[in-house]
């Protein structure tokens, strides 16, 4: 057993996501806290990877592996993770990393921490601050045993810590890409046509509170008084009353408008990852504990309804 | 196909969340079928209707509370609906995925469904792990599966309306983000004469697992900053804000 830390980076078209540098810079810390190597891992071809502030960098370097697969990237992270004996190994909270986390905790017995905001070290093991309950509250959890794998959430650590110019060792696959019972078909690109909520100066965005698909004309004609576009968190996007091309959040879009108006939206972690650095945000929900007064600017426990009519009044 | 969607009830966010101890205080609070399930419940009865073959619902009894769900699964085109009678509110994922996994072992489940993720799922969400448990490949955040014979093609979502698809070789695990249609309505009524009718299979746990977690604490959230909030009637909230967009510029 080392005390060392895996960090699995992750990488989409040739660019590592700013989740990879957080928890790189994260990782440095807490090696140095514990008197291990913060180690960056690279899975997959097709991307430079002497990127990382990391003590060492391994990129398991296969042209099977340069579209991400679940069950291929499992596997090399699971022989990784049984070579090294690593003391933690981080994730990221992501739509690739939630793939594997929870996988590779059930395979190896290690305790997952998942939603994780902070690592520390506490008496020379980790204490991990997670969001729960759609981040209603945050638990301290202390996993047990020698090695634990921590779930972070993008946008928690600072970027800049994590990036650098250590040379990477490269290392062949150790799965047989023949052997795989998931195959990568072809890449799906974003449907085009709508427009583009990310270039959008401002945004009225709707949540579950909208109620239903008849009740999305209201948000419109709101936003067309403003001038302003409308958006959504995923729920609503799911349930169909607006195209996938207008959703804000993890799974979704990022975007930095000027101003942000949100209705009924309470502020799951997954929508603030897509939303938090917009310049003016305004948040009307009834419900008054709603996690997103946490994170607005301005705030107002209030019927959407009445609002956004009243609104449409005065302008 | 043999389909089986594998459920979780979670204590309602839409309430406070009171806590005791070092956990969320479970006899305070109302439990619901995670939102993510109603999507892979309706996935699953889709390619039912496309494909044929059976649906079974299971999940994990952490209250005495399930069978309205089940009932709900029922109405909504579920075949078969099972609970595991665990009578343990405060059984984490692994424990729930090592639960289900031992449940639906014996099943031949050509295709095992769970929501992509829980909102109490910090140690974790259950179809990675029923995946590993059963030694099957996982994909998650998937928003459609097709089933072609002994495989299925499968998309899966990335950021941003980018995704990629999948072929998939049964049997498997998928996590369900979103169905490729809205999930169905079922009528008060038609849940209500599967609840008179219907047959609740009951299953004891077998196995057992842990998140490995202790928990130190638990509580709302330090607030680091909070929104300025503008008290008043609608009218007045309303007329605050187009006040402040206009005071910036914003109208």
């Amino acid at each position: 057993m080392s005390n060392d830390i895996l960090v699995i980076t992750e990488h989409m078209d040739g660019k590592f996501s700013d989740v990879s540098f957080e928890m790189v810079g994260k990782a440095k810390e807490l090696a140095s806290a514990l008197g291990g190597q913060a180690v960056a891992v690279v899975v997959g071809g097709g991307v430079s990877s002497n990127v990382f502030a990391s003590d060492s960098t391994i990129h398991v370097d296969d042209a099977a592996l340069s579209n991400f697969n679940p069950e291929a990237y499992g596997k090399v992270i699971e022989a990784l993770v049984k070579e090294k004996s690593p003391k933690v190994v981080m994730f990221g909270w992501t739509v690739t990393g939630m793939d594997i986390a929870a996988w590779l905790s059930a395979r190896t017995g290690a305790p997952l921490a998942a939603y994780a905001k902070d690592v520390r070290v506490e008496g020379g093991g980790i204490v991990v601050s997670s969001q729960a309950y759609g981040g209603k509250l945050m638990a301290d959890v202390a996993p047990e045993g020698d090695m634990a794998i921590v779930a972070c959430l993008a946008g928690s650590f600072p970027v800049e810590a994590g990036q650098g110019s250590t040379a990477a060792t490269t290392m062949a696959s150790p799965v047989d890409a023949g052997s795989l019972k998931v195959k990568f078909v072809e890449a799906i690109k974003p449907a085009g046509g709508d427009v583009d909520i990310t270039a959008q100066a401002k945004l009225v965005s709707i949540g579950r509170g909208i109620g239903g698909k008849e009740n999305v004309e209201l948000a419109e004609e709101l936003a067309k008084a403003l001038g302003a576009t409308v958006s959504a968190s995923r729920p609503v996007v799911d349930a169909g009353w607006l195209p996938r091309t207008r959703q804000v959040g993890k799974s979704g879009l990022k975007v930095k408008p000027k101003l942000y108006l949100m209705l009924g939206i309470s502020g799951a972690p997954e929508h603030l990852e897509g939303m938090k650095s917009a310049e003016l945000i305004i948040a009307v929900n009834t419900d008054k504990k709603a996690p997103i007064f946490n994170v607005a600017h301005y705030g107002a426990t209030a019927d959407l309804f009445e609002v956004a009519e009243a609104m449409l009044e005065l302008l | 196909m043999n389909i089986v969607v594998a459920i979780k009830h979670i204590p309602s966010i839409a309430d406070d969340l009171p806590v005791k101890g070092n956990n969320v205080d479970f006899d305070s609070v109302d439990f619901v079928l995670n939102e993510w399930d109603e999507h892979s419940i309706e996935q699953a009865v889709l390619i039912k209707e496309a494909v044929g073959g059976t649906v079974t619902v299971i999940g994990v009894d952490l209250i005495g509370e399930l069978d309205n769900a089940l009932h709900l699964a029922l109405a909504k085109g579920a075949d078969k609906v099972v609970k595991i009678t665990a009578d343990d509110p405060a059984a984490d994922s692994h424990m729930q995925a090592k639960w289900l996994s031992e449940a639906i072992k014996g099943m031949g489940a050509d295709m095992v469904f769970a929501g992509v993720q829980a909102s109490n799922d910090l140690d974790g969400q259950i179809g990675p792990m029923i995946a590993a448990y059963l030694d099957m490949p996982y994909i998650g955040g998937v928003s459609s599966i097709e089933a072609n014979g002994d495989s299925a093609t499968v998309n899966k979502e990335f950021a941003g309306g980018a995704g990629a698809k999948y072929s998939v070789h049964m049997p498997f695990v998928a996590g369900v983000q979103s169905a490729p249609k809205p999930p169905r309505y079922a009528p008060v009524s038609k849940v209500r004469q599967m609840a008179q009718s219907a047959t609740v299979e009951k299953v004891a746990p077998s196995g057992d697992a842990s998140s490995g977690l202790a928990f130190k604490k638990m509580a709302p959230p330090v607030v680091t900053g909070h929104a300025e909030m503008i008290e008043g009637s609608s009218k007045e909230v309303a007329a605050k804000i187009v006040e402040l967009l206009k005071s910036k510029g914003l109208a």
